[in-house]
């Protein structure tokens, strides 16, 4: 037996379905990913991919009603959190693994002081008193770097610029030091310069509370800052998984091509950018056979009916959905 | 908080300056004379002289205005026609028993509806939500003397559970008991809309993004309620409470006259039959004022609820 480090999280045939007019449609389609300790694992695909919907089913945060987690594993630190009671998992979230989301300016609660709200946290977690747990919100505001935390402490989210509610964010998410991190495009919202200064803070206070982090995003400059693999997902699926070396220097899928060409790039000008024709499919309309057969230039007959497995490409540790292109990359 | 409740206060002062000058204006609109009004068809022409006299009305408009202004400012609102008492000692008589009356009320609409709004907006499409529904219907759906009548049939008349009249007594469990049939009266029209609207906006809260996000945190499923969604869940209650209290004056004249029960409403009613002109007067610069209050108080709780009104 090789002695693989046991992995953070482990996602195996993870599938999770919406109910639209009476019918279920899969939004998550057999997703298998492991993240490893310290790792950082970068999800990305367009909007309507699934990386959100895969992330909200990790910690079971999806609508009560018109979804389901409709197979499929979640394994972490031994258990799988798809069986978990509600009372157990509500002890999981905040505390060993913890979720930050997209838009700083509504996830945050209008009436709560920024200082009861990270505080809260560690109430739930940890115990102790009001008085213990408003210090340690102090630290962590400390630690993320608002300025004047001591005065900000009590102060209400609509105080806060963008920048500075998604570090709040980042402290509720830090304040029980979890295991994981599940960070829904942070940075999405904010302007350039600001996020930036977010991603290398996450990046520090990664390795300061040796985290390991599913980092979601569509900004493929982003994976190249921040990521060490990344699962390419479409439709649902993942599509492509490699390292961030392997996918920049040689994508093997088709979509993974098309969203490098879509992407700015310092040693290209603006005018270059191919944006990919066409868009997601609907949940309910997604083809059978590939699932980007309709956009993909390479597709061949049986594209339309096979309907693709993730499979090695040949390079260690780079998997690809795609049979007729894996070969030597498609650039 | 201090000073922003100030500022409220001192928004209201123009307020009220319109509302009086309103006031004003519409009793001076009265066709005929005020004079005329008071002393009927078969007056002479000498009492009407004297009662116009007696009113000030033969003063021009200005200084009848200045004067009218200085009198209310200082708390003199004059003499009742008919009782001879004034205004303000006609108005101290009834005033517990209207407190009482709106107190029981509002109690009984937001100690009954503000549960069941949440219930129903929790467990969405369960019994308790098609009960929360068919409340408010009920509620909204009969005007206040149809429900009023119909209370006192059921529970005076068949069941004689309450008192048919409301009794004078001293004691206070049988002024309890006549003051029940009112108030669930006037406190279940407000208890359908509180449950309408708590529904619908603990629904909107549920919702929220940052709802997810306390989730996310481990909150535990009634912490999330009580804690994160209630509070801003409240204010669209909180404006339907505030506006509540204009549609309370004009039911409580209708429930105080088919339970008999002294009070403001009533009041007004025997103003208007006696043609009592000062004590009418009196009377709106009254409810005109307590509409000002009651609006100021709900400004001022939006402020105490949501952080953010304070710095708009
Ligand atoms: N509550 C829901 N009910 C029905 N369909 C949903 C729901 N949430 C998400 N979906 C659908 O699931 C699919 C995946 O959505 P998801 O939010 O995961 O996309 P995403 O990859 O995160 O996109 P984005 O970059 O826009 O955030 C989409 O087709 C979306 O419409
Ligand atoms: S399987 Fe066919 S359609 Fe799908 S990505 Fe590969 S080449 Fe394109
Ligand atoms: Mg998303």
């Amino acid at each position: 037996m090789t002695s693989f480090p046991r992995p953070a999280l482990d996602l195996r045939n993870l599938r999770t379905e919406f109910r639209i007019r009476d019918r279920w449609y899969p939004a998550v389609r057999n997703v298998s990913v492991s993240l490893m300790p310290n790792e950082t694992l970068a999800v990305v695909g367009e909007s309507g991919s699934g990386k959100s919907v895969t992330a909200l089913s990790i910690l079971r945060l999806l609508p009560h009603a018109g979804a389901r987690i409709q197979g499929g594993e979640v394994l972490f630190e031994g258990q799988d959190l798809v069986t978990l009671s509600e009372r157990e998992m509500s002890s999981i979230r905040g505390n060993s693994i913890a979720m930050i989301f997209q838009e700083p300016m509504t996830s945050l609660n209008p009436t709560m002081t920024v200082g009861d709200q990270i505080a809260e946290a560690i109430l739930i977690h940890r115990g102790g008193s009001r008085m213990q747990a408003k210090a340690e919100a102090l630290r962590l505001l400390e630690e993320v770097k608002i300025p004047s935390p001591k005065s900000r402490l009590d102060e209400y989210p609509h105080q806060f610029s963008g920048g500075m509610r998604q570090r709040v964010m980042i402290a509720m998410a830090l304040a029980c030091h979890p295991r994981v991190l599940l960070a829904d495009e942070p940075t999405t919202a904010l302007d350039v310069t600001i996020q930036a200064q977010v991603l290398s803070q996450l990046e520090e206070l990664k390795q300061a509370y040796g985290m390991s982090m599913l980092f979601i995003t569509h900004n493929l400059g982003v994976v190249a800052q921040i990521a060490d693999r990344v699962a390419v997902m479409y439709a649902g699926e993942i599509v492509e998984l490699a390292t961030v070396d392997a996918l920049f220097a040689k994508p093997m899928h088709p979509y993974t091509a098309a969203l490098l060409r879509a992407m700015p790039r310092a040693d290209r000008g603006t005018e270059n950018l191919e944006p990919i024709p066409g868009s997601v499919p609907a949940l309910s309309a997604v083809p059978a056979g590939c699932s980007y057969a309709p956009r993909c230039p390479f597709k061949e007959r049986t594209c339309l009916d096979l309907h693709p497995e993730l499979v090695s490409s040949g390079d260690p540790g780079h998997l690809v959905r795609c049979p007729v292109r894996p070969v030597g990359g498609v650039h | 908080m201090i000073s922003f409740a100030f500022k409220r206060l001192l928004l209201a002062v123009p307020t009220l300056l319109v509302m009086l000058t309103a006031i004003f204006v519409l009793v001076r609109l009265v066709p005929g004379d005020a004079a005329s009004v008071i002393l009927g068809d078969q007056a002479t022409e000498a009492s009407l002289r004297a009662m116009r006299a007696r009113l000030g009305l033969d003063q021009p408009i200005q200084v009848q205005y200045l004067h009218f202004l200085a009198e209310v400012l200082t708390g003199n609102l004059g003499q009742s026609l008919s009782s001879g008492r004034t205004v303000v000692q006609e108005v101290l008589l009834v005033l517990p028993s209207t407190i009482q009356l709106t107190l029981a009320a509002v109690t009984i609409g937001i100690v009954l509806g503000l549960p069941l709004g949440i219930l129903a907006a929790l467990g969405r499409n369960s019994w308790i939500d098609y009960v929360s529904r068919l409340v408010s219907l009920l509620g909204l759906s009969f005007p206040a003397f149809v429900s009023g009548i119909l209370l006192l049939i059921v529970f005076a008349i068949q069941l004689g559970w309450f008192p048919v009249l409301t009794s004078d007594s001293t004691d206070p469990l049988e002024r309890l008991r006549s003051l029940a049939l009112p108030a669930l009266n006037l406190g279940l029209i407000l208890m359908a809309y509180v449950v309408r609207v708590t529904r619908s906006s603990m629904l909107g809260v549920l919702g929220e993004d940052y709802i997810r996000t306390a989730r996310a945190k481990g909150v535990t499923p009634t912490r999330l309620v009580m804690r994160h969604a209630l509070r801003n869940g409240l204010i669209p209650v909180v404006t339907v409470v505030g506006l509540y209290f204009g549609t309370l004056i004009g039911n409580s004249v209708l429930t105080e006259i088919i339970f008999n029960r002294p009070g403001l409403g009533k009041l007004i009613f025997g103003a208007l039959n006696a043609r009592d002109y000062t004590l009418l007067e009196g009377l709106m610069i009254i409810f005109a004022i307590c509409v000002i209050v009651v609006n100021t108080l709900t400004d001022i709780t939006y402020g105490l609820i949501d952080p953010r009104v304070k710095y708009k």
